[in-house]
C-alpha cells in the first residue's frame, strides 16, 4: 500500500490525463487508505490496554486456580528409566545448540492440577512449598526461558520431591501427557525422598522414560553416572533455625550422633564405642517424654537430659550420618550447617553433587562395616585438617545446601557443565571457599619448565626522543649473546624516528614500532613482533648494564620464567637536569619489586597487563605517566603469588596506595635474597667464571 | 486545482499516518516501560497468593527419621553380596577388604609364570612394574590384590598373542575365588570392526583395568580405565612432554588437526568420514589413511591419502575420536603411525576429544575437563567454532595441564601400573586417601603419600594454592657420628649457633656413633629443646620421618658444619620462598660423560650445580617421609652399606618430584670443601674411593629413576646487599661477607 501511494504521488504528469473518469477510483483509494489508517490507529491504541490489564490481576492468584486436567485411565504410561542412559544416548543435544554464553535454556511447564477420572488428585500434597521455591528460583535465574521452542531442558511443574505423597501410576501418566514429553527427552525431575516401604528403592519409582533424575539418595546401582545428578535431601529446619557460623576449632564433643532412627545393630555398636571412650562421644535419641509435634523435632535427649537439636551439632567436631532405610538423610544438611564434619556411613551412597564436589575435603566416609573402628580412624586425622574440614563443610552448606534455590541452580549448573564442557566451572571454583579463593593464587605458568636458551629474548626499548642515548643502549644490548630481536617502541607522535641508515648496525633484527599515542602502557603491549617467550623491557637511558649482566639476567629468568627478573639498586640512572650519573640513594635489605627500567619477564604478562589489568589502573598509569613498573609488579605478584628476583627501591607511595586499593590486597611478597652467579665475588680465577663482568662497573 | 487538493489530501493522510505511527510507537514504548516496572510482579513462574500456605514436601519428623531404621545392616550386606555380582560388582560387594588388613596392608601378589607361557612385551613390563613396586609381595597369604601371570592384554582372537583356554586355567587356581581381589589388565578386546567388550573369558568379580572401556560396561568405582600403550612404551622414567616453552600466542601452523586411520567400515567410520567436512586445508586439517587390516583396498575411495610426517607438534588442538583409543592392532604390525591418544598430550597439543561413551583413562581421579576439550561426536561440525573461541589464557592452561598429566601418570609403564594400584588402594583405605586436588595438582598423586597426611597444608607443594605461607620455625637435625670427648668439638659450636636463630624451634641430635650418647648434662644449656635419638648407625636414618619433627622446615646438618646464625637465618628466609626445594650451601654437579657413556659427578667449583649437600640444607619434612617410604629399600640399603650418597639420593628424589634444581645460597666460607694442608689424616669423605662410590651412586640412582632427574642451575641467592659497596651498617647479613 505504501508503495502504491508513493507511486501515485510521484506522477504529476499522469494526473491531468486521468480526469473525472478516475475520480471515483481516487476517492475509493483515499477512503481505503483512511480506513486503513484509522484501523491501524485503533489497533495500536486499543488492544494493549485490553490484553495487559487482566494479566496483571491474574498474576496474584492461588495455586488452586491452576487448570484441572483429567487423566484418562487408558492414557499411556512411560517406560521405566533406562539404566544405560547417558548424555550421548538419551539426551538430545541439538536442542541446546551452540551459544556464545554457553548457557542452557530451561523451560518450566505451567502449573496444572492432574486428577484421575474420578477426580482424585495424583498427589496428596500437590505443589509443595519447596518445589515452588525451586521453580521460582529457576524462573528468576539466567537459565530460564519462556520460549518452549528454544528450551534445552524442560522442568515439569509436577511435584515429585517426595514419592510417598504420589500415586505412582497416575503421576507417570501425567508426565507422559506433557506436551513436549517425547519419551522424556531433556526432561529433568527433582526427587528427594525416593522409594517407599518396605524395600525403599534408591531412585524414584515413577516410570519416567529417558528423563534425567536429580535424586537424593542414589545408590551406585541406580545412579547413572554422568546422566543423573545426585542432590541433597533438603532440610526445612535450616530455614527455621539460624545457626551463625562458628569458628573452626576443637569442640566440646568429639563425636556426636543425633539421628533418631538408627538401627538396633548400629546403636549397640555406638554404645560400645561410648563405653570405651566416654565423654568424647554423645549419643542422642528421641525424647520419649516430650509431647509429639513440632517441638520434638527440635529436641534430642540423652538419659533424660534434653538438648536443642540443631544447636547441639555445633558443639561437636564430628557428627555421625548413618543410613536409615533411605540412603539420603536430611541430617547431612543440618550437620553441614552446624559446621560439624559429617562421618558418613552409608555404603554405596552417591554423595550429593559428588560429580563436582570433593567430599574428601569436607567429610569422612567410612564403610558401615568399620563402624567399630570409627573412633580410631577419626582420631588419626590431624587437628588442622579437622578445622579445615569444618570450614569446608559449612561452605558446602552455604553454597549448595542452604536453600531449594541453591540446590536447583547447582543441579542446572552441573548439567550445563556437561553440555558445554569447555566452559565448565573448575574444581577450584566448585570447591574452594571464598576465603581460599581470595587468598590463593593460580599461577598461569604453573608447569615447572626451564625454557631452552634458544631462541633467546626480545628487548623492548621504549623511547621518546633521546636518540643518542637510545643508540648507545642498542649498541650495548646487541652484544648480549641471547638477544633474538630488538624492538624499539617509538612513543613520539610529533617526530619521526631517525632514518634507517642512521641506526646502529647490529647482528639481530631491529624493528621500530610507532605508537598512536604517547602512553606508558605501550611498553607492555603484546606486540606480534615479540616472538620469544622472554621479554627484556629496558629504558632508553640504561646503558650501564654490561652484556654479561644482561645475559645472566636472562639465565636467571630461564630458571624463574614466571617471575619478574630485574636489576639491583646498583642501577645507574642518567640525571638529565644535573647532567651526571646519579646513584639510587636508598639501599634496603628487602625486595618486593623490581623496576621495569630493565627487567626480564614472560610475554604472557604483556597480555595480562594490556587486557586483564583490574580496575582502571591502566588508565591511571597513562594519565599520570608514571608507575607502570609498579603496576606490573602488582600484577605479576597478584597472579603468581611470587616475589620478583631482584630489586630496586625507589617507588612512589602514592601509586602503591592506589594499586593496593584496586587489587584489594597487598599482593607484593617481600624476600631478602637476590640472584647472583654461582661464583659471584668468590675467590676464584675470573677467567673460569661464566659471567666475570658482573659488578665490575 | 483539483489535483492540488488531491495532493494536499494525500499529504495530510501521510502525515496523519506518520503521526499515528509515531504516537503508536511512543505509546508502545510507554507500555513497555510500564510492564517492565511491573515486571517484578509479572514473572514466568507466578508468585502464588497462597505461597505461605503451601504444604512442606515432607514432615519434619519424616525427614529426621530418614525412612526409619530399615532392615538389618548385616543381612542387607549379605543379601547384596549375592545380588550384586559380576556386571554389578562394586568394591562393597565384590572385594574382600579383610585381605588388606595384614601387617603391611596393601600387598600385591603376582602369579608365577607357567611353563610354555608366552608373555607379550607389554605384559612383561606390567608384571615387572608390579614386582618392583613397593607393594609387591611373594607370599600370596599376605596379599590383598592378585595379578594374573597369564597375558590377558590382547584378547583379539585374530591376534598372535591371544592366549586360549584362559577360563579353564584360572578356574584351576586355588586363589581365584571367582576373581575376588584380582586385577586383570587388558588393552584390546574383541576385534575389528566391532571391538566388543568381550574378553573371551569370565572375569567374574575381578577388577578390570582396561584400555578404552565403554561406559556401558564400566563398573563405576570398581573397574579402572587405563590408557592404551604400545609395546615400545618405556618401562621407567619416560620422556618428558614436548612442551618446552609457553609461547603466547601459541605459534602453531594449524589450529586443529586430526590424524589417523579412517575406518572405511565398522565402528567410528561415520564420524571419520564427517571429519572430512571440517577440513579446510588452511588451519584445520584432517590427515587420514585407510590402510587398516587386510582388506582395506576393497573399500578404498578417493580420499585415501596418507601422510607420514609427524605433524602433531605443528598444531594447537588435536582432534581425537573415541575409537582412536582402540588405535590399531599394534600386534598385527599394521600400525602405520604411532597414533594413539597418548602421543597427543606429550606433543603439547590440546586434545579435542569426541569420546561419546568412553571412559577416559583414570577418570576416577583425573579431572579431564581441565586438560582437554570435550566435544560431542554428534556436534562435530561445531568443533571448529568451539576451538576458535578458546582464549589465550585457557590454551596456556590446557597445554600445561596435559603436560602435567602426561608426566605424572602416562609417560611410562611404571607410572600407568602404579597409578592403577594407587587408585585401588585409595578405594580400599578410603579414609586415608588422596583427594581430587592431590591427584590433579602438581606434582601429581603418585608422589603424594596419603599415609603421611591427608591434610593439604602438610605438603610443600600447595601453599600458593591454599593461600597460606610455610611455617615460621624449623627443626635442626644434626647427624653426629663421633663420640663426644671435649667441649670444644665443632658440634658444640654448631649447637650454639643454630640454637641462637630465632626461627629454631628444636634441635634433634641423631646419635650415630659407636659410643652410647653422652648424658644430658654434657650438652650445653640452650634456649630450645634438645632431643637425642638413636640413629642405629645407619646413614639413611638421617632422613627417617622422626615423629619429633613438628615443623615444616628441617635444617639438616653434619656435626662438623661451620655456620653462622645469620647464614642460617638467611637460608631459612630463602627456603620460605622455595618450600618445595632443597636450599643449601655447598653445591655439587653432575655431567654426562660421552666417552664412558655414564653419568659423572664432580665437586669442582663450576659455574653451575645440580646438587646441594645435605650436610647443611633446609628442606620440607615431607621429603623425610618420601625418602623412607617412596624409595625402594634397595637404594636405602646401598646408602647404608656404603655410608655414603644419602645426600645425592635426596637431591635425586626432590628434583624428580619438582623437576627443578636445588637452590644454593651465599656462604661465608668454603665449608669443608678444601681440606687445609695441615690436616694430615684425610677425612673419610675426601678419599678418592669415596668419590668413586659417589659416581657409582649417581648411575645407580639414575637407572632406578629411569632418567636423570637432576637439573642444573647457574645462580646463587645472596642477600640483597651482598658485597655491594654500601655501608656495612645498612646490611642485614653483614657477617656473611667476612672471610
Amino acid at each position: 500500500m505504501c508503495a502504491s501511494v508513493k507511486y501515485s504521488s510521484r506522477g504529476p504528469a499522469l494526473i491531468p490525463r486521468m480526469k473525472t473518469k478516475h475520480r471515483i477510483y481516487y476517492i475509493t483509494l483515499f477512503s481505503v487508505v483512511l480506513l486503513g489508517l484509522i484501523a491501524t490507529g485503533m489497533f495500536q491504541f486499543w488492544p494493549h490496554s485490553i490484553e495487559s490489564s487482566p494479566e496483571w490481576t491474574l498474576d496474584r492468584r492461588s495455586v488452586h486456580d491452576a487448570p484441572l486436567v483429567k487423566l484418562p485411565v487408558s492414557s499411556p504410561i512411560p517406560e521405566r528409566g533406562d539404566l544405560s542412559c547417558r548424555m550421548h544416548t538419551c539426551f538430545d543435544v541439538y536442542r541446546c545448540g551452540y551459544n556464545p554464553k554457553n548457557r542452557i535454556k530451561v523451560y518450566i511447564y505451567p502449573l496444572q492440577r492432574f486428577v484421575d477420572e474420578v477426580g482424585v488428585p495424583i498427589s496428596s500434597t500437590g505443589l509443595s512449598r519447596e518445589y515452588n521455591d525451586l521453580l521460582s528460583a529457576i524462573s528468576d535465574s539466567d537459565f530460564y526461558t519462556d520460549d518452549v521452542t528454544r528450551a534445552c531442558l524442560f522442568v515439569p511443574s509436577i511435584d515429585v520431591l517426595n514419592q510417598n505423597s504420589l500415586r505412582i501410576r497416575e503421576t507417570a501418566q501425567a508426565l507422559a501427557m506433557l506436551p513436549r514429553w517425547d519419551k522424556g527427552m531433556n526432561h529433568l525431575l527433582f526427587n528427594m525422598l525416593p522409594g517407599g516401604p518396605p524395600d525403599y528403592n534408591t531412585a524414584l519409582d515413577v516410570p519416567r522414560d529417558r528423563a534425567l533424575l536429580a535424586g537424593g539418595g542414589f545408590s551406585t546401582w541406580t545412579y547413572r553416572q554422568g546422566y543423573d545428578v545426585s542432590i541433597p535431601v533438603y532440610s526445612p529446619l535450616s530455614a527455621e533455625v539460624d545457626l551463625p557460623e562458628k569458628q573452626p576449632g576443637p569442640r566440646r564433643y568429639f563425636i556426636l550422633s543425633s539421628q533418631t532412627a538408627i538401627h538396633r545393630e548400629y546403636r549397640t555398636e555406638l554404645e560400645r564405642l561410648k563405653e570405651e571412650n566416654g565423654e568424647a562421644l554423645l549419643l542422642l535419641d528421641k525424647c520419649s517424654n516430650l509431647s509429639q509435634g513440632m517441638a520434638s523435632a527440635r529436641k534430642r535427649c540423652y538419659k533424660g537430659q534434653v538438648y536443642d537439636y540443631p544447636q547441639i551439632l555445633q558443639e561437636s567436631s564430628f557428627c555421625v550420618v548413618l543410613r536409615g532405610a533411605r540412603l539420603g538423610q536430611a541430617t547431612l544438611s543440618d550437620v553441614l550447617q552446624a559446621g560439624c564434619v559429617p562421618v558418613i556411613m552409608a555404603d554405596s551412597y552417591i554423595l550429593p553433587f559428588s560429580e563436582v564436589l570433593d567430599w574428601k575435603r569436607a567429610s569422612v566416609v567410612i564403610p558401615e562395616e568399620k563402624l567399630p573402628e570409627m573412633y580410631t580412624i577419626l582420631k588419626s586425622i590431624p587437628h588442622r585438617q579437622v578445622e579445615e574440614m569444618q570450614r569446608q563443610a559449612r561452605w558446602f552448606w552455604e553454597a549448595y545446601f542452604r536453600s531449594m534455590k541453591a540446590i536447583g541452580l547447582t543441579t542446572l549448573q552441573i548439567i550445563n557443565d556437561r553440555i558445554y564442557p569447555y566452559a565448565a566451572r573448575t574444581y577450584e571454583e566448585w570447591n574452594n571457599p571464598p576465603v581460599v579463593k581470595w587468598s590463593s593464587v593460580s599461577n598461569p605458568l604453573f608447569l615447572p619448565l626451564i625454557p631452552p636458551r634458544s631462541p633467546g629474548f626480545t628487548a623492548v626499548v621504549l623511547t621518546y626522543d633521546r636518540v643518542e642515548s637510545l643508540f648507545r643502549v642498542i649498541t650495548e644490548i646487541s652484544k648480549v649473546p641471547s638477544l633474538a630481536k630488538l624492538l624499539v617502541v617509538w612513543n613520539n607522535q610529533n617526530k619521526s624516528p631517525p632514518e634507517e641508515s642512521l641506526w646502529p648496525k647490529i647482528a639481530v633484527p631491529l624493528r621500530v614500532v610507532r605508537t598512536k599515542e604517547n602512553k606508558l602502557s605501550n611498553r607492555f603491549f603484546p606486540f606480534d613482533e615479540i616472538e620469544t617467550e622472554a621479554v627484556l623491557a629496558i629504558d632508553d637511558d640504561i646503558i650501564m648494564l654490561t652484556s654479561d649482566e644482561l645475559q645472566f639476567g636472562y639465565e636467571v629468568w630461564r630458571e624463574f620464567p614466571d617471575r619478574l627478573v630485574g636489576y639491583p639498586g646498583r642501577l645507574h640512572l642518567w640525571d638529565h637536569e644535573m647532567g651526571k650519573w646519579k646513584y639510587e640513594s636508598e639501599w634496603t635489605n628487602e625486595v618486593s619489586m623490581v623496576l621495569t627500567g630493565a627487567a626480564f619477564y614472560h610475554k604472557y604478562f604483556n597480555y595480562l597487563y594490556t587486557y586483564k589489568m583490574p580496575g582502571d589502573i591502566k588508565n591511571w598509569v597513562d594519565a599520570h605517566m608514571n608507575c607502570e613498573d609498579i603496576a606490573m609488579n602488582f600484577l605479576v605478584a597478584n597472579i603468581t603469588g611470587k616475589a620478583p628476583i631482584k630489586v630496586c627501591i625507589s617507588y612512589l607511595l602514592a601509586c602503591i596506595n592506589k594499586f593496593a586499593s584496586v587489587f584489594g590486597t597487598m599482593p607484593l611478597k617481600v624476600v631478602e635474597h637476590r640472584a647472583d652467579p654461582v661464583l659471584y665475588k668468590d675467590d676464584f680465577p675470573e677467567k673460569l667464571k661464566s659471567f666475570p663482568n658482573i659488578g665490575s662497573l | 486545482m483539483q489535483a492540488r487538493k488531491k495532493y494536499v489530501l494525500l499529504g495530510l493522510c501521510t502525515c496523519c499516518w506518520l503521526l499515528l505511527f509515531y504516537w503508536g510507537g511512543l505509546q508502545e514504548r510507554l507500555l513497555a516501560l510500564l510492564t517492565r516496572r511491573r515486571g517484578e510482579v509479572v514473572r514466568p513462574w507466578p508468585d502464588w497468593l497462597d505461597r505461605a500456605l503451601l504444604p512442606g514436601y515432607a514432615e519434619n519428623a519424616e525427614l529426621q527419621n530418614g525412612g526409619g531404621p530399615g532392615e538389618s545392616p548385616r543381612q542387607r550386606r549379605q543379601a547384596w553380596a549375592s545380588i550384586y555380582k559380576n556386571s554389578h560388582c562394586r568394591m562393597d560387594t565384590c572385594f574382600d577388604f579383610g585381605r588388606c588388613r595384614g601387617r603391611d596392608g596393601f600387598r600385591v601378589y603376582v602369579y608365577p609364570p607357567e611353563k610354555g607361557d608366552r608373555v607379550s612385551e607389554s605384559y612383561r613390563k606390567i608384571l615387572a612394574s608390579v614386582a618392583e613396586s613397593r607393594y609387591y609381595t611373594s607370599d600370596p597369604r599376605e596379599a590383598c590384590l592378585f595379578v594374573l601371570g597369564i597375558d590377558t592384554l590382547d584378547r583379539d582372537q585374530l591376534s598372535t598373542q591371544f592366549v586360549p583356554n584362559v577360563d579353564e586355567r584360572i578356574r584351576g587356581y586355588p586363589l581365584w575365588n571367582d576373581g575376588r581381589n584380582h586385577v586383570i589388565f587388558n588393552l584390546y578386546s574383541g576385534t575389528w570392526p566391532n571391538y566388543t567388550e568381550d574378553l573371551g573369558f569370565n572375569v567374574g568379580q575381578a577388577i578390570l583395568a582396561k584400555a578404552s572401556l565403554n561406559t556401558e560396561h564400566f563398573r563405576p568405582g570398581f573397574d579402572v580405565s587405563i590408557p592404551l600403550f604400545s609395546k615400545d612404551h618405556p618401562q621407567k622414567g619416560g620422556e618428558r612432554g614436548w612442551l618446552l616453552r609457553n609461547t603466547v600466542p601459541p605459534r602453531r601452523k594449524y589450529l586443529l588437526m586430526f590424524k589417523g586411520k579412517r575406518y572405511l567400515t565398522g565402528i567410528g567410520s561415520d564420524t571419520r568420514n564427517a571429519l572430512h567436512h571440517i577440513h579446510n586445508g588452511k588451519d584445520i586439517v584432517s590427515l587420514t589413511t585407510c590402510k587398516h587390516g587386510k582388506d582395506w583396498e576393497k573399500h578404498k575411495d578417493a580420499r585415501c591419502d596418507h601422510d607420514n610426517q609427524d605433524l602433531w607438534e605443528l598444531c594447537r588442538f588435536c582432534l581425537q575420536q573415541s575409537s582412536d583409543l582402540h588405535a590399531a592392532d599394534a600386534n598385527n604390525g599394521v600400525c602405520l603411525f604411532p597414533v594413539s591418544f597418548w602421543h597427543v598430550p606429550q606433543a603439547a597439543c590440546i586434545p579435542v576429544l569426541l569420546s561419546n561413551g568412553w571412559e577416559l583413562p583414570f577418570s576416577d581421579v583425573i579431572q579431564w575437563n581441565q586438560a582437554v576439550i570435550e566435544g560431542d561426536e554428534r556436534l562435530l561440525l561445531q568443533v571448529p567454532s568451539t576451538v576458535r573461541a578458546v582464549g589465550v589464557d585457557r590454551v596456556l592452561a590446557l597445554r600445561q595441564r596435559t603436560q602435567m598429566l602426561w608426566e605424572a601418570y602416562f609417560s611410562s609403564v611404571d607410572k600407568i601400573v602404579l597409578t592403577t594400584l594407587e587408585i585401588i588402594k585409595d578405594r580400599v583405605y578410603a579414609h586415608i586417601s588422596r583427594n581430587k586436588f592431590m591427584w590433579n595438582a602438581l606434582p601429581g598423586g603418585l608422589v603424594v603419600l596419603p599415609e603421611y597426611s591427608t591434610h593439604l597444608a602438610h605438603y610443600p607443594f600447595y601453599y600458593l594454592n591454599l593461600g597460606i605461607s610455610p611455617g615460621q620455625e624449623f627443626t635442626a637435625v644434626i647427624h653426629a657420628v663421633s663420640p663426644l670427648v671435649s667441649q670444644s668439638q665443632p658440634i658444640m659450636k654448631l649447637l650454639q649457633v643454630v640454637s641462637k636463630s630465632k626461627y629454631c624451634s628444636q634441635i634433634i641430635i641423631l646419635w650415630n656413633s659407636e659410643k652410647p650418647p653422652p648424658h644430658r648434662s654434657k650438652w650445653p644449656p640452650m634456649p630450645v629443646p634438645l632431643v637425642v635419638t638413636d640413629g642405629r648407625r645407619k646413614t639413611s636414618s638421617r632422613f627417617l620421618p622422626h615423629v619429633t619433627i613438628e615443623t615444616e622446615a628441617v635444617l639438616s646438618l653434619d656435626e662438623d658444619t661451620v655456620l653462622l646464625t645469620s647464614e642460617v637465618n638467611f637460608a631459612f628466609h630463602v627456603w620460605q620462598s622455595f618450600p618445595e626445594r632443597i636450599v643449601g650451601y655447598p653445591p655439587r654437579s653432575h655431567f654426562w660423560d660421552p666417552v664412558k657413556k655414564i653419568w659423572g659427578y664432580t665437586s669442582k667449583w663450576t659455574n653451575e650445580y645440580s646438587i646441594v649437600l645435605t650436610g647443611a640444607a633446609f628442606y620440607h619434612r615431607y621429603y623425610h617421609y618420601l625418602f623412607s617410604h617412596y624409595l625402594p629399600p634397595s637404594l636405602r640399603a646401598l646408602v647404608d652399606r656404603t655410608s655414603n650418597c644419602e645426600d645425592i639420593l635426596m637431591n635425586f628424589l626432590v628434583s624428580s618430584v619438582t623437576h627443578l634444581p636445588p637452590i644454593k645460597v651465599a656462604q661465608r666460607k668454603q665449608y669443608k670443601d678444601m681440606p687445609g694442608p695441615q690436616s694430615t689424616n684425610m677425612a673419610p669423605w675426601a678419599t678418592p674411593e669415596h668419590f668413586n662410590q659417589r659416581q657409582d651412586c649417581v648411575n645407580t640412582f639414575a637407572s632406578w629413576f629411569g632418567y636423570m632427574p637432576l637439573v642444573h642451575s647457574q645462580l646463587r641467592l645472596d642477600p640483597v646487599l651482598f658485597k655491594d659497596h654500601v655501608s656495612v651498617l645498612r646490611k642485614k647479613y653483614k657477617d656473611l661477607e667476612r672471610a
